[in-house]
Order: C-alpha cells, then sequence, then structure tokens
C-alpha cells in the first residue's frame, strides 16, 4: 500500500514530461490510434465477409494467426526493419493485436443473424446493401461492440510496450521502475494501465446501452 | 392473375425440385399449393416472387414476365409471409409493419398511420405497436407478419407454410382471421401448406404436389375429396373424406319439419333438451343459413332419436331435421358415377360452399 502512496502521493508525478498526465496522454493516443485503424480494416472486412460469404478463409487464418502471433517479438521485429524513433514500431503490433477480435466476432455477428429474417428482408424487397444496413449491423451490433471492447482492451493493456523502444505512454513507469528497481512506480503504472483498462470497459457498456435496440438486447 | 408456364427449377446437383409445373392462379382467390416435404411447393411459391428463380419456363404476374422485372421491386408490390413470422427484432412492431412503405418512400407520419390500420385490421390491439418483436406471442408476432405483408397494399400475397409453427387452437383462430380478412380485401393470395386440412380449409383451388415437384391434382377442395385424381391425392388427402366432403354442402337445402310436441323450448323458443322419462336428453342444433351439412348430420346424430334441431342466429327453434332428411340431400350430392378419367379432368361446378368464399372451382388437368 505504501508503495501506491509513494507513487501517487509524489508531486512531480503530476507535473512535467514525464509526469501523469503526460503519460497517461500518450498511451491514449497510441492505443486510441491503433484501434481506429484496426477497427477502420476489420469492421467492414468483417461486415463484407460475412454479408457476402465470400472469403471467411481470412476470418479463420485471422483468428488463428492473433493467438499465436508474439507481440513483442513483433514489436523488435518492426524496430529491428523500421528503426528506432518512429511510433510505427508499436502501431503496427498493437493493430495486428486488435484486428482479430474485431474481424472475426463481426463476421460471428452477421453470418449468426437468423436465416429466416435474412429472407423476411430479401422479401420485403430490400436490396442488399439494405439488408446490411437496415437489418443485419443493428442485430449484429451487441457482437460487432463486442469485438470492439475486446481489442480496445487489448491494445490499452498492451500499449506498455511502446516504452520498450523508447517511446512513452504508461509503460514507461514500469520498465524505467524496473531498470531502477522503483517498485513504487512499476506498481503505480500497472495500476494505471489496470484502471485505464476497466474505464475502456465501462465506456462500452455505456455504448451498447445507448446503440443496441431494446429488442434486441433483450431478446438475446 | 399468375401463370406458372412449363416452368421446372433444377440445382447444380441435379435434383429437380419443380418439374414442368403448369397452372393458373386465379385472380382474388386463395391458391394452396400443398404436399409431402420435397415436392417443391415452397420453391414455386418462391419463384413468384424471384427468391428463386426459374431454370426454364417462365412466370407471369398480370401478363408481364416476373424475370424481366427487378426483384426488389417485385417484392415491393407483393406481400410476402413465412414460417417464422421473420420480424425484424431491433424495430417496434409500428415500423415492422411499415417496412415496405419506408422502403416505398412514405413519409414516416403516413407510413406509422397505416400500420396502425393494419393492427387493427389483422386483429391487434394498438398498443402493441410501440413493443419489439420478442414482447409477441408466436399468434401475435404471425399477424403482426400477416400486416406487415398487407402494408402497402399489394395485390398478391405470398404466404409460406405462415401458421405450421404455432399451436393447433391459435393456428385455428388465423385461419379463420385470414377467411375473414380475404373475404374483405379479396387478395390473389398463394399459400403453401403440408397440412392437408388447412389446405381443404382455405383454398378456393388447391394444387397437390407430388414428390419431384410435379402436380398431382388441381381442383376446388371439395373436388378434390370427392374425385382424387389417383391413389397418390386419395392417400395424402387421408381418411374420412366422404364425412370432410360434407363441410362443402351447405344444410340451407335440408327440408325442415315443424318442431315435435317432445322437444322442450324455453320462453324465447330456445331448446332445452328432448323429453325423456322424467328428464331432458341431449339434443344437437345447427344453423341451416350458416352450417354445413357436416353440422347437420352430426347434431343428428348428438340426439338419441337422430333429429337434428335447426335454429336461427339467435339461437330459436326453427324446425327439426331427422336423419331422413338429411339422408335425401346425401343422396343428392353422392359423388358422380367414376367415369375412366372422371377424377382429374372433372370441371363440375360443384354445390353450393360453405366457409370459404365461392372462388375459381376450376380444376386443371393433372399431368400425366
Amino acid at each position: 500500500m505504501n508503495w501506491l502512496a509513494d507513487f501517487f502521493g509524489d508531486p512531480s508525478h503530476w507535473s512535467g514530461p514525464d509526469g501523469i498526465p503526460v503519460r497517461l496522454l500518450e498511451h491514449l493516443e497510441f492505443s486510441a490510434a491503433a484501434f481506429l485503424v484496426a477497427a477502420l480494416i476489420a469492421v467492414p472486412l468483417g461486415l463484407f465477409i460475412g454479408h457476402t460469404g465470400r472469403g471467411a478463409l481470412v476470418v479463420v487464418v485471422a483468428a488463428n494467426a492473433a493467438r499465436a502471433l508474439p507481440t513483442l517479438g513483433l514489436l523488435v521485429l518492426v524496430v529491428l526493419l523500421a528503426g528506432v524513433g518512429t511510433v510505427l514500431p508499436v502501431l503496427i503490433p498493437l493493430i495486428v493485436l486488435a484486428i482479430p477480435p474485431i474481424l472475426v466476432n463481426t463476421y460471428q455477428g452477421v453470418r449468426g443473424v437468423d436465416a429466416d429474417l435474412r429472407d423476411a428482408a430479401y422479401g420485403m424487397g430490400l436490396r442488399g446493401r439494405q439488408v446490411l444496413v437496415r437489418t443485419l449491423i443493428p442485430v449484429a451490433l451487441p457482437l460487432i461492440l463486442l469485438g470492439l471492447r475486446l481489442a480496445a482492451i487489448q491494445v490499452v493493456s498492451t500499449a506498455t510496450i511502446a516504452a520498450f523502444v523508447g517511446l512513452g505512454g504508461l509503460g514507461r513507469f514500469i520498465i524505467d521502475g524496473l531498470a531502477t528497481k522503483t517498485y513504487a512506480d512499476v506498481i503505480g503504472g500497472a495500476v494505471l494501465v489496470a484502471v485505464l483498462a476497466l474505464a475502456v470497459q465501462f465506456a462500452f457498456v455505456l455504448l451498447d446501452r445507448v446503440a443496441v435496440s431494446p429488442g434486441v438486447r433483450q431478446s438475446r | 392473375m399468375i401463370t406458372f408456364e412449363d416452368v421446372t427449377k433444377r440445382y447444380r446437383d441435379g435434383t429437380v425440385a419443380v418439374d414442368d409445373l403448369s397452372l393458373e392462379v386465379p385472380t382474388g382467390a386463395i391458391t394452396v399449393f400443398v404436399g409431402p416435404s420435397g415436392c417443391g411447393k415452397t420453391t414455386s411459391l418462391r419463384m413468384i416472387n424471384r427468391m428463386i428463380d426459374a431454370t426454364s419456363g417462365r412466370i407471369t404476374l398480370n401478363g408481364q414476365d416476373v424475370r424481366e422485372i427487378d426483384p426488389p421491386t417485385l417484392r415491393r408490390g407483393i406481400g410476402y409471409v413465412i414460417q417464422q413470422a421473420g420480424l425484424f427484432p431491433h424495430r417496434k412492431i409500428v415500423d415492422n409493419v411499415a417496412t415496405v412503405p419506408y422502403l416505398l418512400g412514405w413519409s414516416k407520419k403516413k407510413a406509422r398511420a397505416r400500420a396502425m390500420e393494419l393492427l387493427e385490421l389483422v386483429g391487434l390491439d394498438p398498443s402493441l405497436a410501440h413493443r419489439y418483436p420478442f414482447q409477441l406471442s408466436g399468434g401475435q408476432q404471425q399477424r403482426v407478419g400477416v400486416a406487415r405483408a398487407l402494408a402497402a397494399d399489394p395485390p398478391v400475397l405470398l404466404m409460406d407454410e405462415p401458421f405450421s409453427a404455432v399451436d393447433p387452437i391459435v393456428r385455428a383462430s388465423l385461419q379463420d382471421e385470414l377467411l375473414r380478412l380475404q373475404s374483405e380485401l379479396r387478395k390473389t393470395i398463394v399459400f403453401v401448406t403440408h397440412d392437408i386440412d388447412e389446405a381443404v380449409k382455405l383454398g378456393d383451388t388447391v394444387a397437390v404436389l407430388r414428390v419431384g415437384g410435379r402436380l398431382a391434382q388441381m381442383a376446388g377442395p371439395a373436388t378434390l375429396l370427392t374425385e382424387p385424381a389417383d391413389d397418390f391425392v386419395r392417400e395424402f388427402l387421408g381418411r374420412d373424406r366422404g364425412i370432410r366432403r360434407l363441410s362443402f354442402i351447405s344444410a340451407k337445402e335440408v327440408r325442415l319439419s315443424p318442431p315435435p310436441a317432445d322437444l322442450v323450448t324455453d320462453e324465447d323458443g330456445r331448446p332445452l333438451g328432448w323429453r325423456s322419462g322424467g328428464g331432458l336428453a341431449a339434443y344437437g342444433v345447427f344453423n341451416p343459413e350458416a352450417d354445413s351439412l357436416r353440422v347437420a348430420l352430426d347434431a343428428a346424430l348428438l340426439s338419441p332419436n337422430g333429429v337434428a334441431v335447426a335454429v336461427d342466429e339467435e339461437g330459436r327453434v326453427r324446425g327439426v331435421a331427422g336423419r331422413d332428411a338429411i339422408d335425401e340431400l346425401l343422396a343428392e350430392y353422392a359423388p358422380p358415377v367414376a367415369g375412366p378419367a372422371a377424377g382429374a379432368q372433372s370441371s363440375r361446378g360443384g354445390p353450393p360452399t360453405v366457409g370459404p368464399p365461392p372462388g375459381a372451382g376450376s380444376s386443371q388437368g393433372a399431368p400425366t
């Protein structure tokens, strides 16, 4: 408990370029950038594959690759290829990490829509795109949001690796703390990351409340 | 009018779902496609609104080949009701019903007003309008499905086993409701079912299909029951054809006698029972204006003396009919002496119909 008091009680931790606010902001920047790029790639792709049924293999490969791929290994690889000093080595592993949960859940959500419902939508005279936008997406939304939530939490927790390649973020407290045996910093940094992950989780719960139709939420 | 001309549906694996089907669906009447699973009845239905396209042959709607119409445009002009209702779970009931009006670009206000009208028409409480589908029972959902299909007032309605997922009591009430609606709306309805009783009850014309997608017989229900074209149709119709056929003969022509003295009535003239020893025995009633000969016969069988009591709308005794009176009418409507191809070719006008509105009683020759 003392370590937490040491960390959060130290006024020098609350200001300056290596203070908590700045590190938190950096952390959020990496995370948000990686998450947005991943979502922009994976949501449309998942919708397309789920709606048309074409390219389902991509989803399977993505799901398996995600489990096998070591994030840290990829980080080192990109650093070796792209060099230190850019933000790319951090973004690429985070994007790669975030794509599979979004892709798989979006695909599953759209595929999982009741065949009768799809049939009714076409039978009423909706066109392909209208079926997707007016029927499939609203019904699949809970799963699409679940994918986004899992991805966001993973990205926020994993963004700590930015510190390995000399970038900022909350990982700095952990990496530097380990190097200098300042365990209060290590624990304080870890707690901040955990709190941030919980906040993301909570934000998605709220989003689910607002965006998902009561008719879909209740009938699950 | 919808016409099938030599329509065949063959899938890539060689399965033939519908084989050289030619028939006419008369305007303003209910035509039922019935048959065992694998007879191509649903496929035939879905070819009308191009949910499936025929391999060869053509289907015309008021003279126009449906293949010439862009499918979404075609479908917006045809009501479509499916088995599990297929309501959109994320939309309120009122917006489900207004689906096609929205697609046709109606204003939200006009579409919703129309939807409310339809909810009432299909017998649903308007307070259900702002619920979601999961909050409704299966029977209510099915009514919403019918309302949705009728929303843009299409002249044609396709119904694919719409009532097969609900329990028998709800099914019977939905069937009665459909007949009531149809007597007002006079839509051209194509109704698919595997249940021959439902087919006979609802159809003005019934097309019996056999496995492999061939038409076995197409006729009015009374003709079908009296003169099945072949063993397949006979077997498919099941037991009690003779008795069931009586449902299509009106009891109006039953010769009534004045009520005998031992029929006890109350002061308004409503029957109380047959005097029997010290007490009253059971009796059966029928209304000659509304009931069929089947009901009259049943009423006779329920009375110990074999006499059925005829009553009017208010339940007051109008007379009685003994089994001899009923038998006279039975003799009059006896099936014709069978000729060599009587079943398939008959186009007898048929006796006055009860229940389903008298529609095209025409029958068509079955393929050989």
